[in-house]
């Protein structure tokens, strides 16, 4: 589904050439749960927002469901982030001024679908948030608002979850939850690529790699 | 989810922001359309005064003209068709010509299409010694106008003797206890008197006016006169040069004659005031347009200045709404939405910001216009009275300003097509 081969990325800083990501290489298929954990600044999220099509690497080959996304167009790497990719970040990143169904169905906005609604109204109901529908993000515990995050990167039914530290804001019950809504997806036949420093992730995992100063070791 | 949808919650959730854009597309229209209707209003003001000032002169003309045709009734004519053979220095001592033409003469002018004579009128003149009476008198023989046939008929300055009538001068009725309906005897002659003529001070006291064929018969002048009386010339001093070649080339032995001098002075003086009155009106035209042009000038600085200040104000509010928006705008990119998504939904909102201003400056301008137009022209010119499309110019300030909107909104559009996400969303 989602494969890195010899993936590098470096930036010209201040002090000269640094490095993000250094000859990263690894896959996953649908059914997997990739936990990739290191600390802060190793280049976790560097790695999956290049996975996400987001950040072109300076070197290697990124493939999802066999292509190659920076091949394409800027208008066709966002219809494919949009038809294949959830992401989940730490920050929730909703709408402020969305309710939580209009938030959920805000990937409809790339992709008009008719089943929109229908689904939105599902993805509501599976993830306890019917009593706040209507509410906006503000009028939100952390915990609702990730899993409003949550159901919004499942409403196009993507192929893969690419999530940011989902669990970095939130107590343990929560985690669990968002842990087990992952494991749910996964085990429906979607695939996660989760980063994080979270050591409760490696439980849900179905595999684990760490990283130091953007290398798998 | 829509566009729209997003775009609309977005205003409400930003509503400052909004308003702020709005009030700055209103007060840009507001000036461009205040301008345009202020400018309007002064026109109509203008016409109201020119039309004023117009009729004013034609009421004044129309009075002077009646005072000048009865003072050329009073005065006799200014015009007098002698026979060319005629001795004009006993035609002044007698205040008669002593020479005969034909009374055709008269019709011949009449149908000639003359066109600065109006009436002609016939006359046989002559002093004679009233035998029964025992008294010298002028005796004048007339019939009437003869009217010109080429020109619109008027109603007839004098009227005819009819035959078999006499009408007596002052001096006569007076001295021989005269009424109207007497019968007296000139002549052999019996005539039954038509009227008794007021004191006028001038030889018209000792005349006796009878009808023209009546008095050929008695002076032995059948179908002979010695004067015509040309009517209602044209008032104005330099006519005469035009009647006399005019006339000298329909009947050639003739002479012309200027006489009432007096109603020709009181025809020039009307010519005068007609004058000055029209050299009042374009001075007043003149004062019109020269502050229209103050007006306009003023206008043509003051508006791009307004409208220019408006658009950098409309910049900075898209700068600071991209700016609040850099997360929302990193988290669509991520979801899929495309530069072209993200544009649409930044200018839709400028559309819109535009539109809503367009419309209230519109009404606002408009009605500030009526307004101050009403304190600068001293009158009130309604909605209703200006000759201005006004939804045209609805039209104008709608267009108008949602593409000044969209183009000060530009720049802070490309801003927030151009923002990477990915940089987003590291930096939150």
């Amino acid at each position: 589904m989602l494969e890195f081969k010899n993936i590098s990325m470096w930036f010209d800083g201040p002090k000269g050439k640094v490095t993000a990501l250094d000859e990263v290489s690894f896959s996953i298929s649908p059914g997997e749960f990739l936990a990739v954990r290191g600390p802060s600044g190793c280049g976790k999220t560097t790695l999956l927002l290049a996975a996400g099509g987001l950040l072109r690497p300076s070197a290697g080959q990124v493939s999802l469901d066999g292509q190659d996304p920076y091949v394409l167009s800027s208008e066709m790497r966002s219809r494919m982030r949009a038809s294949m990719i959830g992401f989940v970040f730490q920050q929730f990143h909703l709408i402020p001024y969305l309710t939580v169904r209009q938030n959920i169905m805000a990937p409809s906005l790339a992709l008009p679908t008719k089943e929109a609604v229908q689904r939105t109204q599902e993805l509501v109901s599976n993830f306890g948030l019917d009593d706040r529908a209507g509410h906006v993000p503000a009028q939100l515990s952390t915990g609702q608002r990730q899993r409003t995050a949550l159901a919004r990167a499942l409403l196009n039914k993507p192929k893969i979850i690419l999530a940011d530290e989902p669990t970095g804001n939130l107590d343990e019950d929560n985690a669990d939850i968002v842990f087990d809504y992952l494991g749910n997806y996964v085990s429906d036949g979607g695939c996660v690529l989760l980063v994080t420093h979270d050591i409760r992730a490696a439980a849900h995992a179905t595999k684990t790699l760490q990283m130091s100063q953007g290398r798998i070791i | 989810m829509t566009i729209w949808r997003l775009v609309f919650s977005e205003i409400l959730h930003r509503r400052m922001n909004f308003a702020l854009g709005v009030l700055s597309v209103m007060v840009a229209s507001a000036s461009f359309i205040g301008s345009v209707t202020l400018l309007n209003i002064h026109d109509i003001r203008t016409n109201q005064i020119l039309q004023d000032k117009q009729d004013e002169l034609a009421d004044r003309m129309v009075e002077l003209t009646d005072v000048t045709r009865k003072a050329m009734l009073k005065l006799g004519f200014n015009v007098v068709i002698l026979p060319k053979d005629q001795n004009l220095a006993d035609w002044y001592a007698d205040d008669y010509a002593s020479k005969y033409m034909s009374e055709d003469y008269v019709h011949r002018l009449a149908d000639s299409g003359i066109v600065t004579v109006r009436h002609f009128l016939p006359s046989l003149q002559q002093k004679i010694e009233w035998p029964e009476q025992k008294r010298k008198v002028i005796l004048v023989g007339t019939r009437g106008e003869v009217p010109n046939l080429h020109k619109n008929p008027v109603k007839p300055m004098v009227q005819p003797v009819p035959p078999g009538t006499i009408s007596l001068g002052h001096e006569l009725h007076r001295s021989m206890n005269i009424k109207v309906g007497d019968k007296v005897t000139l002549m052999e002659r019996q005539f039954t008197v038509h009227a008794c003529h007021e004191e006028r001070g001038n030889k018209d006291d000792i005349t006796a006016w009878i009808y023209l064929a009546e008095a050929q018969e008695l002076l032995d002048k059948k179908g002979l006169i010695n004067a015509i009386l040309a009517l209602e010339c044209l008032c104005t001093t330099d006519a005469l040069p035009i009647i006399r070649k005019e006339i000298a080339a329909i009947l050639p032995g003739t002479q012309v004659i200027e006489r009432g001098s007096r109603a020709l002075v009181r025809a020039e003086a009307r010519n005068k005031v007609e004058q000055e009155a029209r050299v009042a009106i374009e001075k007043e035209k003149l004062g019109r347009q020269n502050l229209r042009t103050v007006r306009e000038r003023l206008a043509s600085i003051l508006t791009p200045v307004i409208v220019m200040a408006c658009a950098v104000w409309i910049v900075l509010l898209g700068f600071t709404n991209v700016r609040a928006r850099r997360e929302e705008i990193g988290v669509l990119r991520t979801l899929g939405v495309s530069a072209k998504g993200i544009l649409v939904m930044f200018l839709s909102r400028h559309v819109m910001v535009g539109v809503l201003g367009g419309a209230l400056g519109f009404c606002a301008g408009v009605l500030a216009a009526v307004y101050f137009g009403a304190a600068l022209e001293d009158t009130r010119i309604g909605i209703t009275d200006m000759d201005l499309s006004l939804a045209g110019l609805l039209v104008l300030s709608v267009g108008g300003a949602a593409v000044l909107a969209v183009i000060a909104g530009w720049i802070p559009t490309l801003t927030a097509i151009r923002q990477d996400p990915a940089e987003v969303l590291r930096e939150e």
